[in-house]
Parts: C-alpha cells; structure tokens; sequence
C-alpha cells in the first residue's frame, strides 16, 4: 500500500531534528507506548526547568500547564500499559527523543530572561508540532489495541491544545 | 385547581423569597476532548450551571476578572447565576477552550 510509506515519511519530515531510525517500519503497541510515555517525560522536565528559571508568570503559567497535563496523560498511559500487560519497550525513536531533549535542555541552562523565555516557548511550539505529526501520522495509524489508539487520539487533542496554547504565549512574548 | 387568587398570592410569595425563584433550572454542560458543549448557553438568574468534566485532565470555568470555577478530571462542578448578564469564559489551563453564558432575569 502507498499510504503507510507516505504517512511515515511525512512524520519522519515533521520530526526533522530527532531523527527517527525506524520510523519507516510500523512500530509495535509496547513501542508505541514507550515513544509517547517519552514524549510526555521529556516535556515535563523541561517545564520544570522553565518554572525554576522563568520570571515570566504567563511562561511560568504555561510550563505548570504542562507539568499538570503530561503527567495526567501518563498516569492514564501507565494504568493502560498495566491493565493490558503490556510492558513498553525502549526503541530508537524514544532515544532519538530523549536525545534531542537533552541537547535542547543545555542549552536552555545557559540563556536567562527574556533570552529563556523566548527559546523555550518556541521550542515547545515545534516540540508540541513533531509530536503531534509524528502522532497523527505514525503512531496512532500504527496502534492495533484499540484503547491505546483512543487514548493517543485524545493525547493529540490535549497536545493540539498545548500547541494554540504555546504559539499565543510566543505571540505575546514578541 | 389552583384559583387565581391562590396562585397570585403563591408567585408573591416566591417573589418575596426572592433569592430563588421559584422554577430555577441546572443546566449541564458538558467538558469532553477539550471542549466545553453546547459551548454557548442561555439561563436564567438563579439557574445552576453544572459543569460535567469527562476529561482525563482538570480543567476551569473562568470569566476574566470575574469568577473562576475548578473542575477536576472526571468531576462535576457546578455554581449559580445571581446576575443577569452575558459573559465570555475559558479554561485557565487551556485557554483555546472557550464559552459564552447569557443570564437573563427570570
């Protein structure tokens, strides 16, 4: 079928800076889980560290909305994992995530201010941007268990959400 | 058969009680998939507005400089309507989440 590739191709395109070393074969249900687990680690950490360094209360705001959220979808992601026992398997996308993250929270560590604000608000645009292609094109075309493909379908919604919710805070920050 | 008489004195009554008018109503809305529905509503002064949260997120009810209502994930929240006029809300934690309530006097 021509779709699937297609669809691949164009998440590995979102994905851009993380790239994803299997994202062009159909990743199974526990790697499915492990990626979008990750995903939601990875932006709660870096809300953290804006709350600690931002002075900017609709920045500071935003990251608590983060922390908040991500954490509510995981817990729900961990329930899931559980009841279906499934254990969700590390894999090259969520070490290519895990990857960037770490280059992108350096360096965050070095700017302050309006500098920090600035960097990480954009990069929580185009953070929340990947991970939304990546779950409409990828991971939520590629789940079997019908549970897990419901709840990515509402992780996209609520990110989708984060996403207005960012690019108004960049918006306002200019 | 209520007479007419009866009936006056029974609507001068629920007047003077004042406060809650005598057929006030609760009126649902709905919080599924980051939305609020029916997202526009029209009630009257001392109706209830429930708020019924199917998300797995919290969420709020919050007017600008006005009021602010907290309903957490999969919890309903409700408050009452003491005075007539039309107000634009959104969630705090979401803010593309909106909603209008027009109250109007009973």
């Amino acid at each position: 079928m021509l779709m699937r590739p297609i669809a691949a191709l164009a998440a590995l395109c979102l994905l851009g800076a993380a790239p994803l070393a299997q994202a062009a074969d159909k990743p199974s249900d526990p790697q499915i889980a492990h990626i979008a687990y990750t995903a939601g680690v990875i932006d709660v950490e870096a809300a953290k560290q804006a709350i600690a360094k931002s002075k900017n209360k609709d920045v500071v705001a935003f990251a608590k909305d983060m922390v908040r959220d991500h954490e509510a979808v995981n817990a729900q992601a961990l329930a899931l994992v559980k009841k279906l026992k499934v254990t969700p398997q590390d894999n090259d996308t969520s070490k290519a995530l895990t990857k960037a993250a770490a280059r992108e929270r350096d360096k965050l560590a070095k700017l302050d201010g309006a500098a920090f604000d600035k960097a990480y608000v954009e990069n929580e645009v185009a953070y929340h941007k990947q991970v939304n292609g990546a779950l409409e094109n990828l991971l939520i075309p590629s789940a079997s268990n019908a549970e897990l493909k419901s709840l990515l379908e509402t992780g996209l919604k609520v990110f989708q959400g984060h996403q207005q919710h960012a690019e108004h805070v960049a918006a306002e920050l200019k | 058969m209520l007479s007419k008489r009866h009936l006056r004195r029974t609507v001068a009554l629920a007047l003077s009680l004042g406060a809650l008018p005598a057929q006030a109503e609760t009126i649902q809305v709905t919080i599924e998939k980051m939305a609020f529905s029916p997202a526009d509503i029209k009630v009257k002064v001392g109706d209830t507005i429930e708020w019924v949260n199917k998300d797995i997120l919290a969420h709020t009810a919050t007017v600008e400089g006005g009021w602010d209502v907290m309903i957490p994930a999969k919890k309903t929240a409700s408050m009452v309507l003491g005075t007539a006029n039309a107000v634009d809300y959104y969630c705090r934690f979401h803010p593309n989440m909106k909603g209008r309530i027009t109250v109007t006097a009973p």
